[in-house]
């Protein structure tokens, strides 16, 4: 499928404010969930890129760039992959592939953004040329600079996908084989399990991997929806630290021990 | 007293708002200061009008910070504070404002990352993902709304806890509330990432392993169903009274691991990519990994 000119203008725009969201993880922008459904919405193939985003999310659920280290880049993986789903006019049976070419993406992403993030070394520079002066305007200016350069990071990617065009991602697409995209439609399904070991692995301690366990094999039974799942969730933590508080407060009048040595060691830390 | 310089609640505002640009110019050096300096900008405007005192404030705002970009808030309030404070004649060094700055980002830094990247965005996300894969627009619109009304919450209401609390906060900070914030949050997050790997990793098996002929009766006779419509509806009538589909009752390696309980494979294949990541074992090379071991799998009919 082909673009006309304000489509594609209009998919310029949503890549630049992915790009940007990708640096400042406020509005997220950045998101496969929102990047993927502005992309169908712009260019007229809403559905497809919605479960594209929907797909793409549960896989990118535990990116996230923590002090320094940054994570794979959400940004260009949604960007690109759902402009190549429109392009390739395969509609929801294009999905996996464009989930495959994610990854490859994401990486992509990740370079881009520690080399605009390398730039900026030299913009805070800039920046304390123009502090040294005084000058309001000079920072205001090197700031948006370096944000725009983060959209930027995504615009042309996308421009250079959109330059190439539907023939040839179409006729790309096409020569993927069957027994192929069905191996990575299974790849795609174990793929999530690395974003929650990165999550686990952040969060993990002896006091909470017994919630862990609750929620798995709470999850097991098919009527509770997400948003009961979460219910319950939100009343085992409170219902934890309430009790936690109270035997505090006795242990501290001598009533009773917490019988809860590891929670004891946790608090005193 | 009666001229004491004061920020406004604009100008407040328009701090909170800038301080959504704090990672803007990221950089290797000193990390998030051209986002902290460039967002104090309409405080350092306001409070100071002498151009020497207005070129100290910029770069004693150009040191080096890193912390959660929405927690920073507190700080930004704390920081207006002081500021407003020495802008009126207190003896507020620069040392202490910077001593402020990076005594609160790390304790924040340690509640933003998992109360909202691992708590809240893989709550709203996988709650938001699981409707958008049935093509639903109310899965992204769901996301972003919810997420952007307690971002902006968090952002305002939090930066003007810290400007009225000024430097009375950092002794809070060491206080219980942010622990058990902090601890909520992971219990939270960890119940509902047993319930994301068990619902969401897809691990089937397809080997069969045992074909058992059913006894008559147990299966729906197709040959001896009546024509057209009636017998699409007596078919579905006697599924959904526990017949099966075939003659032959198919059990799959799946079936059987089911048994023990439903998505044991997924939290198998969890534990081995938190193995693999503790081994130091980037993140993308397990993805592309586990996209090869599907595809060579899948051609082997094993999954």
């Amino acid at each position: 499928m082909s673009l006309n000119f304000i489509q594609i203008i209009l998919v310029l725009i949503v890549s630049f404010l992915a790009g940007v969201e990708g640096v400042l993880d406020e509005w997220q922008f950045h998101q496969p969930l929102v990047a993927c459904t502005l992309i169908g919405l712009v260019t007229g193939t809403l559905v497809p890129c919605i479960i594209l985003g929907g797909q793409l999310q549960l896989i990118a659920l535990g990116w996230a760039n923590v002090g320094a280290a940054i994570a794979p880049d959400a940004a260009l993986a949604s960007v690109a992959s759902a402009i190549i789903l429109v392009l390739g006019g395969q509609g929801k049976a294009g999905i996996s592939s464009a989930i495959a070419l994610a990854i490859p993406l994401a990486v992509a992403g990740l370079l881009l953004t520690t080399f605009v993030r390398t730039i900026a070394t030299a913009i805070v520079h800039l920046m304390d040329a123009a502090a040294a002066k005084g000058s309001f305007k000079g920072i205001d200016f090197w700031q948006w600079f370096a944000v725009c350069l983060q959209g930027v990071r995504i615009a042309i990617p996308a421009g250079l996908i959109l330059a190439v065009g539907a023939g040839p991602v179409k006729s790309l697409l096409g020569m993927i084989p069957d027994w192929l995209n069905q191996g990575l439609t299974v790849g795609g399904g174990m793929v999530v399990a690395v974003g929650y070991a990165m999550v686990i692995n952040m969060m993990a301690t002896a006091e909470v991997w017994p919630f862990f366990a609750l929620g798995f094999v709470v999850a097991t039974i098919p009527n509770l929806t997400l948003i009961a799942l979460g219910a319950i969730g939100v009343a085992l933590a409170l219902i934890y630290l309430t009790l936690q508080e109270s035997s505090k407060s006795n242990a501290a009048t001598g009533i009773a021990n917490t019988g809860d040595p590891v929670g004891d060691i946790i608090d005193k830390y | 007293m009666a001229d004491r310089i004061k920020l406004t609640k604009k100008d407040r505002f328009h701090v909170m708002w800038r301080t959504q640009f704090l990672q803007g110019s990221w950089n290797y050096e000193r990390m998030q200061n051209g986002g902290w300096c460039y967002s104090l900008i309409p405080a350092i405007k306001k409070l100071y009008t002498k151009k020497d005192d207005q070129i100290a404030a910029l770069k004693r705002h150009m040191e080096f910070y890193n912390t959660h970009p929405y927690v920073s808030s507190p700080v930004t309030g704390v920081v207006l504070a002081l500021e407003e404070d020495r802008a009126n004649g207190a003896p507020v060094t620069d040392v202490a404002i910077q001593g402020v700055k990076v005594g609160m980002m790390g304790p924040l830094a340690g509640v933003g990352d998992p109360v909202f990247w691992f708590t809240m965005r893989p709550i709203l996300g996988a709650l938001g993902a699981s409707m958008a894969i049935t093509g639903s627009i109310m899965g992204p619109i769901i996301f972003f709304v919810v997420w952007n009304i307690i971002r902006l919450a968090v952002l305002w209401y939090s930066q003007e806890f810290g400007y009225r609390a000024g430097s009375a906060i950092t002794k809070d900070l060491s206080g219980g509330l942010l622990g058990k914030v902090t601890k909520g949050a992971s219990i939270l997050g960890m119940f509902i990432l047993g319930a994301l790997v068990n619902r969401w990793v897809n691990v089937k098996f397809t080997p069969v392993v045992s074909k058992t002929p059913l006894s008559k009766g147990a299966y729906i006779d197709w040959a001896h169903l009546p024509k057209g419509a009636q017998g699409i509806h007596d078919a579905l009538t006697q599924q959904a009274g526990g017949l099966a589909l075939d003659k032959v009752k198919t059990t799959t390696l799946q079936n059987n691991l089911d048994q023990l309980i439903p998505g044991l494979a997924a939290l198998l294949l969890t534990f081995v990519c938190m193995w693999l990541l503790k081994k130091k074992i980037s993140p993308i090379w397990i993805i592309l990994g586990l996209f090869v071991v599907g595809v060579l799998f899948h051609v082997w009919g094993l999954m």
